[in-house]
């Protein structure tokens, strides 16, 4: 049952066959088996996932209408509040604190009657590649468990491969949705921005963050996705316009007559070759499907990672002032006499890891005076000049594509010590983010060389998301043709899974 | 080649309000000389001509009618406070002496 995708087990609840009860009691217990090998949650909300399953159980009962998704679990990444469950962002400044409100994200869920089973983890405020950076312990690559799972939503990702939740909530600020998903096997999809509310999103890069949703199908991602969507007033960066019919798209997944682009510089040199050849695989398939594969050049792209590696430091060195200690969370050195700046600067200290101090000081250096022009204000032009090389490129193709990431899981601990190398993982995420366009990340195989999952990166102009999912949704129906079963159902059984 | 001193990281984590022990400032120092040049790369292509973008959507100003609507409550709001007194929080020492 837990082997099923979201959209095979609401057609289950609705015929009765299973109850949301059974399914959510099923997916707690898988939790319990594996787990404590995976680590891909932080906090698992037993009693409530059950009240709530129960609740959706009794409408059903009383002939309710209700939505597509209505009492299927999800797994919800450690950045998004939710009232009353614990909300940690992967830091140790934020450990035992209880938001006392819901983010929009949770409000959309409860309305649709998806049930939370709990909260997964991710690198430190969502700022690494491979969950490393959580204050609370690495979380491990189901497919391998001395792999890593990608971030910041390792969390999010690997609880889809491991069959803990057929759904998840990311959230995306460089590839930290798309990443995840290339190394695990899974989708993820990162909406246009503004495209989901950021209200009760722990902020880390505002002009950057978007929230979107993870599963093991395109049509799963697609239904979470109109789910979560929407304009929100209390997000001042909230599109007001309806959802792209992003249903709709991948039910149909017609590619006839698309013009896909294969962005050059986001292949090649540097990409591993089992990365490579699915991707030239993939390119086929959607050819065979009656699209159109043509070349586009966006030549600013290849100065995304630096401008990126200012413009979220930067952000994120004002964003994260709001942790001083006063209102909510750690606060150190209290002690009779102690001025605040000392107790902010101590617990400062104390609740903050490594990378996030490392991109606050980067963040507060490139923002300073005497160093604003030429560090910030030149990431901004060069955001300007990655939006400018996006349009042109969507002038000539309705989507375009590439690799998710340049290689397959790396081993957990190999690039902790060399930050640069570690940043490389999201040379082919980044531009999307730059420009607040949609992404997406689907499963396109394994390398020969290493039996890992592979990446197929789909993007989309401003609201435009629909495309994303027309061209998923082909791919993935393609690939499944050819395989005769999902790809998740190659991946090593973990101990005790059920 | 830009580089940070120890100096100027300890200047810095001061600004951005972090304590940090002399080994970490050194650390620090040793990992921007190779992260400053490598984003410093952005200054390749930002030509005097080229606008800044700090935003992908047009940011305008959103208004809502002036109605009062449910907000949290003092014990919510005050839920997670490291010390309270009185229905505020309570906060070290903020001025000094004189």
């Amino acid at each position: 049952m837990i082997r099923n995708s979201a959209s095979e087990m609401a057609a289950k609840l609705e015929r009765g066959e299973i109850t949301s009860v059974q399914l959510t009691q099923a997916h707690l217990d898988q939790i319990s088996a594996v787990d404590t090998d995976v680590h891909a949650f932080l906090h698992v909300d037993t009693e409530g996932a059950l009240a709530q399953a129960a609740n959706v159980d009794a409408k059903r009962k009383n002939g309710e209408k209700l939505s597509p998704l209505a009492g299927v679990p999800l797994a919800l990444k450690d950045v998004m509040t939710q009232k009353g469950i614990p909300t940690t962002c992967g830091s140790k400044i934020l450990e035992g604190w209880r938001p006392p409100y819901d983010s929009t994200v949770v409000v959309n869920l409860r309305k649709n009657d998806i049930v939370i089973l709990g909260k997964t983890n991710m690198d430190e405020f969502a700022m690494g590649s491979s969950t490393e950076n959580s204050a609370y312990g690495p979380t491990h690559n189901p497919w391998d468990l001395t792999r890593i799972p990608g971030g910041s939503g390792g969390g999010s990702a690997a609880s889809l491969a491991a069959f803990e939740a057929p759904l998840a909530i990311g959230t995306d600020t460089g590839g930290s949705i798309r990443q995840p998903a290339a190394v695990t096997g899974t989708v993820g999809v990162k909406p246009t921005y503004g495209g989901v509310s950021r209200y009760g999103l722990v902020a880390f890069s505002s002009s950057l963050d978007q929230a979107g949703p993870c599963a093991r199908t395109v049509l799963d991602a697609a239904l979470l996705h109109e789910a979560i969507a929407g304009h929100d007033p209390k997000d001042s960066t909230s599109i007001n316009a309806p959802v792209p019919a992003v249903v709709a798209a991948a039910k149909a997944g017609n590619v006839k007559g698309m013009k896909i682009g294969v962005v050059k510089e986001l292949n090649g040199d540097g990409y591993q070759k089992g990365v490579r050849n699915r991707f030239e695989e993939s390119l086929e398939l959607l050819a065979a499907a009656g699209a159109e594969i043509v070349e586009v050049s966006a030549p600013n792209f290849e100065y995304a990672l630096a401008a990126y590696y200012l413009i979220a430091p930067s952000e994120c060195s004002s964003n994260l002032a709001r942790f001083d200690a006063m209102r909510y969370g750690l606060r150190v050195g209290d002690v009779d006499g102690a001025s605040a700046e000392s107790v902010m600067n101590l617990t400062r200290e104390v609740g903050f890891g490594r990378e996030v101090k490392r991109r606050i000081i980067l963040g507060t250096y490139a923002l300073s005076s005497g160093y604003y022009d030429a560090y910030y204000g030149s990431a901004q032009k060069v955001r300007t000049l990655i939006t400018q090389d996006f349009n042109k490129a969507f002038e000539l193709a309705d989507v375009l594509v590439s690799p998710t990431c340049p290689t397959t899981a790396f081993k957990i601990g190999e690039k902790a010590d060399d930050p640069l190398a570690m940043y490389l993982n999201d040379i082919a995420t980044i531009p999307v983010n730059m420009a607040g366009i949609g992404g997406m990340s689907l499963p396109s195989g394994v390398a020969d060389e290493d039996g890992l999952p592979v990446g197929f990166q789909i993007m989309s102009p401003v609201m435009k998301d629909d495309r994303m999912y027309s061209v998923g949704s082909a791919l993935e129906s393609a690939l499944l043709s050819k395989w005769g079963a999902p790809l998740l159902s190659t991946i090593p059984a973990l101990a005790g899974s059920k | 080649m830009t580089s940070l001193s120890r100096d100027d990281v300890a200047k810095l984590a001061g600004l951005a309000r972090i304590e940090m022990s002399d080994e970490e400032l050194v650390a620090l120092s040793n990992e921007f000389t190779v992260i400053l040049d490598a984003v410093a790369r952005v200054q390749e292509v930002a030509g005097e001509d080229v606008a800044a973008t700090s935003h992908p959507l047009p940011l305008q100003n959103v208004f809502r009618p002036d109605v009062v609507i449910p907000s949290l409550s003092p014990e919510q709001a005050l839920s997670g406070a490291p010390a309270q007194e009185e229905q505020r929080f309570r906060v070290p020492q903020i001025l000094g002496e004189e």
